[in-house]
């Protein structure tokens, strides 16, 4: 036997912690960095001002209101997705599984277009709200589908319902923003998957679920890993996969959740990063879950900040810089993939 | 390998078993008790509900009626986790996450005796690295499961099983998709496990002469009926044969191992 990943050692855990904290440390230098980067270059100094001693200046309200709402919800909506993706993936034991699949980006995206139709764009950040429960409904529904008939409790028949929901949701959403073009204009950003614009309020908002859903998962971690052997290893270890399995999901909600509903449905980070994480690291989820966060978060960070300075648009959304990456580079994982099964 | 526990060597009992999917019955009125400590093969033709006996036997189904008896205890009023620390299981082409590592794989063997959120113990450890040893995967525990040979594969998930540290070891058709070598070496395994270890086996085989030369104690089963039970000297004969799989066989002995052999005729 001499398949790639035959020679491989397993990263002691002192190393893992080791490159925790340098990906930590990448994190606070790139969020900085964005922060200091648009149209007007800001110093590190004046940033740090602007948060300990704000004086109402124009700086350090362009600070305060623009860049750092926008660079925090870059970094909980990308630590978010990426740890919802892990445990989805773990969950379904499916290296192509994504948050989409129970149905969570559907859900917000429906409920969101719902709410601006018949209120109109006036409503503010009261649509976060709206986003974050249509995206907990729909995964609720999907996962209550997916327990019934006799793939019940399978990955499959999460995956079947996640697909049926999912794709009916999606098909009311278009169908009411072809008969209102005013709220089409409206969330055209939002389901590009953007940070643009986003306010304190909104990320408040979303921060307890987000980090109440991050702990848990961390938690979950060493659960997760007996689950991902399937429910009959599962069981057969003395775990209850139907307990785990739901509880995995109701993470999964609060995060990927949490996320859209700030920043719209930014694909290919719940996607790739665990994929990235594994590979690197190891397939152990008491490790995957902290790197995926902080790997998903750096992620998203970085894609705004280059989007921004690449199109030179402030309002360039970042869900469309990291599929312009993210694509090549899933199509380029799955051939190699491919090519050292056989 | 495990404790000096007296009386508790993972004593599997069933009395007036009922088993069935749905509505479909498929076993009726099961009595059958798996010899502790020994070795013991359930063969059959496929349909005969031999896994299936062997999957309820693991508590991952309910039987539908009668008594199963784990060591003297009502194994479907046991937890999840009292069961997975007696018994060990591995099933048909079981399935890990890509680039799990052997070390990975056997790690969760401990489950069934860490508390929610406790600790990886010492004892934890040495269990793990116990059970690379006995099952010859000390080596590979850096090694990633699918960069393995099936056999290496094999022997990963029983090493994991043997973490566990249970006294019980009911396994499913282990050598399907192994080669000659493997098959082999695998059966000895289980062999040294029950002779050694104290361990109680139960494993599904397809090969008639296999169970025969390695096992103990041999169930044959049709259609969820037991048609002969008991050493392979007494149990292994042409009419058995004829009568389960339809086949016409002349028996005789092993040169090698004086264990009944059957020839097709």
């Amino acid at each position: 036997m001499t398949g790639r990943r035959t020679g491989r050692l397993a990263m002691t855990n002192g190393a893992r912690m080791a490159t925790l904290l340098v990906l930590f440390c990448l994190l606070v230098v790139a969020a900085m960095s964005a922060t200091a980067i648009g149209t007007v270059t800001m110093p590190f100094s004046r940033i740090a001002a602007a948060i300990f001693q704000f004086d109402g200046s124009r700086d350090h309200l362009l600070i305060m209101t623009i860049r750092l709402p926008r660079v925090i919800a870059a970094v909980l909506a990308g630590g978010a997705l990426a740890v919802a993706g892990a445990i989805m993936q773990a969950v379904t034991n499916n290296p192509l599984a994504s948050p989409d699949l129970v149905g969570i980006n559907a859900g917000a995206a429906f409920a969101v277009v719902t709410v601006m139709t018949l209120f109109g764009e006036g409503v503010g950040d009261i649509y976060v709200w709206f986003s974050f429960v249509g995206a907990a409904i729909a995964a609720l529904v999907v996962y209550a589908l997916g327990s019934l008939g006799s793939v019940g409790h399978s990955p499959l028949g999460l995956v079947l319902a996640g697909v049926i929901v999912g794709t009916f949701l999606t098909s009311l959403t278009t169908a009411m923003l072809i008969f209102d073009q005013s709220t089409l204009d409206a969330v055209r950003l939002w389901t590009a998957g953007s940070v643009t614009g986003r306010t304190m309020a909104q990320a408040r908002t979303v921060v307890p679920f987000i980090v109440v859903g991050l702990v848990a998962a961390l938690l979950l971690g060493r659960h997760l890993t007996t689950l991902s052997l399937g429910a009959d290893a599962s069981r057969s270890l003395g775990q209850n996969p139907v307990v785990w399995r739901g509880a995995s999901v109701a993470i999964v909600i609060l995060l990927a959740g949490g996320a859209v509903a700030l920043a719209g449905p930014i694909g290919f980070v719940g996607l790739v990063v665990p994929h990235i994480v594994r590979m690197c690291i190891g397939v152990d989820y008491r490790w995957v879950i902290p790197f995926a966060a902080l790997g998903g978060a750096l992620l998203v960070v970085i894609a705004d900040m280059v989007g921004r300075l690449v199109f030179g648009s402030q309002s360039f959304p970042v869900g469309v810089t990291i599929a312009l990456v993210g694509a090549p580079f899933f199509l380029h994982l799955a051939r190699t993939r491919l090519k050292g099964e056989t | 390998m495990t404790t000096d526990k007296t009386t508790r060597f993972g004593k599997i009992e069933g009395k007036g078993v009922h088993i069935a999917y749905g509505k479909r019955r498929i076993v009726e009125n099961l009595d059958l008790a798996i010899p502790e400590r020994r070795f013991t093969a359930l063969i059959g033709p496929n349909g005969s509900g031999k896994s299936t006996i062997l999957r309820t036997f693991a508590a991952l189904m309910k039987p539908s009626g009668g008594n199963l008896l784990l060591d003297g205890r009502d194994l479907t009023k046991l937890s999840t986790r009292e069961v997975a620390r007696k018994v060990g299981v591995l099933l048909q082409g079981p399935v890990a996450p890509e680039g799990l590592t052997v070390a990975d794989l056997v790690r969760q063997g401990r489950y069934p005796h860490q508390q929610l959120f406790g600790r990886w113990s010492a004892h934890d450890q040495e269990a793990c690295e116990e059970a690379l040893m006995l099952t010859g995967t000390t080596d590979l525990s850096d090694r990633a499961l699918d960069s393995l040979s099936g056999g290496q594969r094999q022997r990963a998930w029983i090493a994991m099983t043997l973490a566990q540290q249970g006294e019980a070891l009911l396994l499913d058709e282990p050598t399907t998709y192994l080669d000659l070598e493997h098959q082999i070496e695998l059966m000895k395994l289980i062999k040294m496990l029950v002779a050694k270890h104290g361990k109680t086996a139960v494993a599904v085989l397809h090969d008639i002469n296999q169970a025969a030369r390695f096992a103990e104690h041999i169930v044959i089963l049709k259609d969820g009926r037991i048609t002969a039970a008991g050493e392979p000297e007494t149990v292994i004969s042409a009419e058995t044969i004829f009568t389960v799989f339809n086949v016409k066989t002349m028996v005789i002995r092993d040169p090698v191992a004086g264990t009944p052999l059957c020839v097709p005729l």
